[in-house]
């Protein structure tokens, strides 16, 4: 079991080794070092780029998202928004930029460090565990936090107890929060998709991240369900003080809930302001109109 | 304080409930215990209770792994054989050593043999992991054959079980091999019980139902799946250390070969996947089955339904029977019971 683990660091450490041999962008390490620094900023992309066999995803996007701001990334259809979360929460591995979350810099972020980092994520097509309950699925939300074993679990022992004490009451305190009480016992499976929406929204908010990523939350949902939804995102933010990323297809919502909006287009930063300025941007209504005609009809405004 | 009045508030004791699971958990050892030992035939505690219950215990092992886990694995039958073996070697070659001892012991070694077949899991899954599961299953069988020290040089490789004794109390006779069986067995599967509601069998689950998803919120994915692995060996080494000393008494390493592997697999797909009752219902179908059919048969065909036929007739019913249940009922025969429960209790009410 030891040297498995071992072998995996080994793993891990040549990558990221091999990753920052290939960043050479002194520029953008300046930037992003200067960035990092400043306490108010959550979290810091310099100069980031990915290329899934030759087509170019994202090039050269850079974002900076300050404390308690709720900053949304939008973008036509293959945009690269959805990338771009994906590189946040260490699922994908840029080519080349760096992150920098919390004052820690990386050219790869470590998914399974990511809850202990601060960052909590939701999923585009729901990531919930099927098997388990509206109210353990939830749970699950805090495993970072538990240090007890499987011994110490099957014994019973005050630490196991207390851990699961403790991350109870929190999850009541969620569950009440996004009102699931009557549905917290059932299978999250058997939940119809809005619902499920808002279990992963529970399942992140528990952890108590300091970051949320929002992967299109509101995506199949009906009206009313995207306007609760919207009125749980603010409310997360307003009362837990988590500075969110909101990845969004819906426009109308977007410009509603957020404080600054950056656009995508083809992998390229096009814009990037309050919901305001973006509006009036030659780039994006460019961008959205063209889109707008050609697949989905979308209208920014 | 204030979290248990949480919790008392959360669930409301609900002592019919209560009291009825009382009175099952009452019956259940008043039956193992009293009922059995006092009334069982020579006959039905060997030729049916022995091996229904070395087999539930490997299946509840098992789908710790593949059912809780979702690592699917064909080779249960090489770590039952590391544990027969395993203690076989510890009460041979440790003076005095205490049967309970012995049998940790052998559940440590499967367990360790299971965690090293356990490292392809993080690289593979599904049928690529059960594939290189099989490389267990092929090189156990040739280790315990090719190196005679497993079986204190034996020509042919077999082993006899030790005599078998438990603070001075002989166990040798059928109704002793049962009484070790049963306790082993009802230990175990509590201790499992625990460890599948505990914060370590939804970390199994959450692994089974999304591994990115539970990657990302902090599951250990790597130590959870060598976790499942060393875990269920264990089990499933002490219920070869029960096939072993218990039912067959004498075994020889080609008894644990990759049918048997797949005989602990169907139990769970028949009883139903991530239920530790299925477990036991499955093995209870699968050791019963055969008798059924042989005497099915004789009723029917008289002494053309000799044993080839019935051989081949248990294949074919078993193959048919799991086409079906992964048809039509994917939660195996726990499901259907669960169903009945309700129709009846539906209808009593």
């Amino acid at each position: 079991m030891i040297g498995a683990s071992l072998g995996a660091a080994a793993y891990e450490r040549a990558s990221e080794i091999s990753a920052i041999l290939a960043v050479a962008n002194p520029v953008g390490d300046r930037r992003l070092a200067r960035l990092s620094s400043r306490p108010d900023v959550v979290l810091a992309l310099s100069g980031i780029g990915i290329s899934f066999g030759g087509v170019k995803a994202l090039s050269d996007v850079d974002l900076e998202v300050e404390v308690g701001e709720i900053r949304a990334v939008i973008g036509p259809n293959g945009a690269g928004k959805s990338s771009l979360i994906n590189i946040i929460s260490g699922l994908y591995h840029a080519d080349r930029g760096r992150i920098a979350i919390g004052g820690q810099s990386f050219s790869r972020v470590p998914a399974s460090r990511l809850a202990r980092l601060g960052v909590a994520r939701t999923f585009q097509n729901l990531a919930l565990f099927g098997g388990l309950s509206v109210r353990n699925n939830i749970a699950c939300g805090r495993v970072h936090t538990r240090r007890a074993s499987f011994v110490e679990h099957i014994a019973g022992l005050p630490r196991a107890r207390s851990e699961d004490a403790g991350i109870a009451e929190k999850t009541d305190q969620i569950v009440a929060f996004l009102h699931l009480e009557s549905v917290a016992d059932r299978l999250v499976a058997t939940l119809p998709y809005g619902l499920q929406k808002r279990v992963e929204l529970a399942r992140a908010l528990v952890a108590e991240p300091k970051l949320l990523l929002l992967d299109e939350p509101m995506a199949g949902m009906t009206a009313t369900e995207k306007a609760e939804m919207a009125g749980f995102v603010r409310a997360a933010r307003d009362r837990h003080g988590v500075t969110i990323i909101l990845i969004e297809h819906d426009i109308g919502v977007v410009m509603g809930l957020s404080d600054r909006v950056a656009v995508l287009d083809y992998g390229r930063k096009i814009a990037d302001g309050t919901p305001a300025e973006v509006r009036a941007d030659p780039a994006v209504i460019r961008a959205y109109i063209g889109t707008a005609e050609g697949e989905n009809g979308e209208d920014i405004r | 304080m204030a979290v248990q009045a949480l919790d008392a508030a959360r669930l409301p004791v609900d002592w019919a409930k209560l009291v009825q699971k009382l009175a099952l958990a009452t019956a259940l050892f008043v039956v193992a215990y009293g009922v059995v030992p006092a009334y069982a035939s020579g006959y039905l505690v060997e030729a049916i209770l022995l091996p229904f219950l070395a087999l539930s215990l490997a299946a509840v092992g098992l789908n710790l792994l593949t059912g809780y886990c979702g690592q699917l694995s064909l080779g249960s039958s090489a770590f039952m054989a590391v544990g027969a073996f395993g203690a076989y070697n510890f009460n041979l070659r440790v003076e005095g050593l205490p049967l309970a001892v012995t049998m940790i012991l052998a559940g440590i070694s499967a367990a360790g043999f299971g965690v090293v077949f356990g490292l392809p899991s993080l690289r593979l899954r599904g049928f690529y992991l059960a594939v290189s599961t099989l490389a267990a299953q092929f090189f156990v069988q040739w280790a315990l054959t090719k190196f005679g020290w497993f079986s204190n040089d034996n020509p042919s490789g077999v082993i006899s079980a030790p005599h078998l004794a438990v603070a001075g109390l002989s166990l040798d006779s059928a109704t002793g091999r049962y009484l070790l069986s049963v306790t082993t067995v009802m230990v175990l599967t509590a201790l499992v019980w625990r460890l599948v509601n505990s914060a370590t069998g939804r970390n199994f689950i959450a692994v089974r139902d999304n591994e990115t998803a539970a990657r990302v919120i902090g599951v250990p994915v790597l130590r959870t799946k060598l976790l499942a692995f060393a875990i269920s060996s264990f089990i499933i080494g002490i219920a070869g250390v029960l096939w072993a000393f218990t039912y067959l008494r004498t075994v020889e390493p080609a008894g644990f070969n990759l049918d048997r592997s797949f005989q602990i697999l169907f139990i769970i797909l028949i009883g139903g996947l991530a239920s530790i009752r299925g477990a036991f219902l499955g093995a209870a179908f699968i050791v019963v089955l055969p008798l059924f059919l042989s005497r099915l048969g004789a009723f029917l065909f008289g002494g053309l339904f000799d044993s080839g036929v019935l051989d081949m007739s248990q294949r074919i019913v078993l193959g048919a029977l799991i086409i079906i249940f992964l048809i039509a009922e994917p939660s195996g025969l726990s499901a259907l019971f669960d169903r009945l429960k309700r129709r009846i209790g539906s209808r009593s009410s």
